[in-house]
């Protein structure tokens, strides 16, 4: 167990090495300058921007010194505001972020869970057409437009909940909901073909010989070993929230993280597209790896497999 | 008495393998693996529902853009955001252009980089998983690492990446498509691998490798073959996923340049005119995508199913 986690933060940090390098050589292969469209501008001052991006050096230097950087936590400068750099986007939008995705990704599971479970047990039943309607309406919408269809109904016509901003606890529930959607409905699918499955063993009919209630059956002995594979896309399912929190904060106006990276693209603002692209990727490297560990945690079947190799 | 002849006749020397033949003959027509897909295909309703909308569409994308004398280019400034109404179907966007055009001509971009993307994935796919797989050893590792890392980045992330680097060198169709397939072939190539792995210790390919087949032999017409079912599967799913990734990219400005339309620029396009009250200009691609978005998702599934039908569930 201890070598196989060693092994697998290992492979995390060579992972996220590679990422660095690939996008670092993938942003200065730009071409042209980042300064040219500025118009005319007085040789000095060219030089000393050029000079103050380290942009004068050969490139293996700039990377050496970029590397030196992020060693440091320092995600670098912004090309479009002087005064503020990548760390001080990540401080003021993140902890927005990670509050918006922890929200969603709890609407995501919990209801997930629910309505694959549901309809497991009520198969070919009107609560199992519901939930597995519900669940191809949530992969078939994109967010973008599930949250305009949100935001023209729930704020503008029926005025049931703000938009714009991230002031209360009621701003964040639409934004939340239209980020879940997208997981909750793979989760319900999963969770549903899983607990099928499950529910067909020896050892669910056992507990049903020995007399045990429904209940005790299903939330002992079902669901507990159902819950399995949905541990294993969690991973995945984070990297979609993530991602998807571009274009849900970017659409409910929510200053987090996902909308300065929008806006960077946007500005074409190179540095800071390289240095959040690196952070965003740290942190999910970051999550899947707990997850893969925490997978081999909960199922002992995987370690004896391990074991074998 | 000996030597009577026995009485043998002619008949008693007939062949009675005929009546033989007639027992052990197969009274149906004898089912190929594909026409008995088609047969579980056919019944499921959804799928099939799916495949409807697959071709209705495909149709619309075909002939759409001609069908009422309008181009998707051109501009009336006279005739901004009008509803749906008998001249224009659709309605018109706040330039003035026929969305009815549009909207078909979008369909055409949209299914084509699907379309596109998920061939490219198709092949880059199968030609990596599969040497990786039949190689086996040293090689699959090393192969398999390297897609491994590469699919470490999220997809979103690498496609915007690659996106904001081809824009300067190109705009279009192309540089989208590129940017999508950089690493989408990646869970083709880890799904042919996986199944090579374990045809390549079945019966009939250690026969084929026994009588001197070569790797890329067995590859071509055992192993790729006996995996196409699984393969279609992925390729139907990919379709909707590139085309939810075009929107996407559309939707942060990365997307095709104007005036040709995809449905993601055009619900970008919408999203300005939502506020002054013109929601059907959102309602017309958004729709659209996400039918498209349906009617794959339902017929991969279902394809899914009448391929494998050990994993019905």
């Amino acid at each position: 167990m201890l070598i196989y986690s060693l092994k697998r933060i290992g492979l995390a940090l060579l992972t996220l090495w590679i990422i660095i390098t690939l996008t670092f050589v993938l942003m200065h292969s730009i071409p042209g300058n980042p300064f040219a469209q500025e118009g005319t501008m007085p040789d000095a001052i060219y030089e000393n921007l050029q000079r103050y991006y380290n942009l004068d050096k050969p490139l293996l230097v700039q990377y050496g010194l970029y590397l030196q950087s992020l060693l440091q936590l320092d995600f670098g400068p912004s090309l479009k505001s002087s005064s503020i750099s990548v760390n001080e986007y990540i401080k003021n939008g993140f902890p927005i972020s990670l509050h918006l995705g922890t929200q969603a990704l709890f609407i995501a599971i919990t209801f997930g869970l629910i309505f694959g479970v549901v309809a497991s047990l009520y198969r070919n039943r009107w609560p199992d057409y519901l939930s597995m309607i519900l669940a191809i309406i949530g992969i078939s919408v994109p967010n973008f437009i599930l949250a305009t269809f949100l935001i023209n109904y729930f704020a503008v016509e029926w005025k049931l909940f703000p938009v714009a901003t991230w002031k209360s606890w009621s701003h964040t529930i639409l934004p939340s909901i239209a980020l879940a959607m997208m997981p909750m409905a793979y989760i319900a699918r999963l969770m549903r073909s899983s607990m099928l499955e499950v529910m067909n063993q020896d050892y669910i009919l056992t507990a049903k010989s020995k007399g045990l209630a429904n209940s005790t059956i299903i939330i002992k002995h079902a669901i507990r070993n159902a819950i399995l594979p949905v541990v294993t896309v969690l991973g995945i399912l984070i990297a979609n929230l993530v991602t998807g929190s571009f274009i849900i904060e970017n659409i409910f106006g929510i200053p987090g993280m996902g909308e300065m990276f929008v806006k960077s693209i946007f500005n074409r603002d190179y540095p800071v597209i390289l240095g959040s692209t690196i952070f965003y990727s740290a942190i999910l490297i970051f999550l899947i790896l707990i997850v893969d560990l925490a997978y081999t945690w909960i199922d002992p079947r995987i370690k004896i497999s391990e074991g074998k190799k | 008495m000996m030597n009577k002849e026995p009485k043998l006749t002619k008949e008693m020397f007939e062949p009675i393998q005929q009546q033989f033949h007639e027992a052990e003959k197969i009274s149906r027509p004898s089912l190929s693996y594909w026409k008995d897909a088609w047969l579980r295909l056919k019944e499921n309703k959804l799928a099939m529902l799916g495949l409807m909308i697959i071709i209705v569409l495909a149709i619309l994308a075909i002939i759409g853009p001609y069908l009422n004398g309008y181009t998707f280019y051109e501009q009336d400034f006279t005739k901004k955001n009008l509803r749906p109404n008998a001249e224009h179907w659709f309605g018109t966007d706040s330039s003035g252009r026929d969305l009815f055009t549009r909207a078909w001509y979008g369909a055409r971009i949209s299914l084509f980089i699907g379309l596109m993307a998920a061939l490219i994935d198709f092949t880059v796919g199968v030609i990596y998983g599969g040497i990786s797989g039949a190689r086996g050893g040293k090689i699959d590792n090393f192969m398999m690492r390297v897609a491994e890392i590469l699919y470490a980045i999220p997809y979103l992330l690498v496609v915007i990446l690659i996106m904001v680097v081809l824009e300067k060198i190109q705009r279009g169709i192309w540089p989208i498509i590129i940017a999508m397939t950089i690493t989408g072939w990646i869970p083709m190539a880890r799904l042919v691998r996986g199944q090579v792995l374990q045809l390549k210790e079945y019966e009939f390919v250690q026969a084929a490798r026994a009588m001197g087949a070569s790797t890329t032999w067995a590859l071509k017409k055992h192993m790729i073959p006996n995996t196409m079912g699984p393969i279609l599967v992925n390729v139907t799913l990919t379709v909707p996923t590139a085309i939810f990734t075009e929107a996407t990219l559309s939707f942060l400005g990365l997307g095709i340049p104007a005036p040709q339309a995809s449905w993601g620029t055009m619900a970008n396009d919408a999203l300005g005119s939502i506020l002054i009250g013109n929601f059907y200009q959102l309602f017309i691609p958004a729709f659209l995508i996400s039918l498209t978005m349906f009617a794959f998702n339902v017929f991969g599934d279902g394809l899914r199913d009448a391929l494998d039908p050990r994993l019905r569930k």
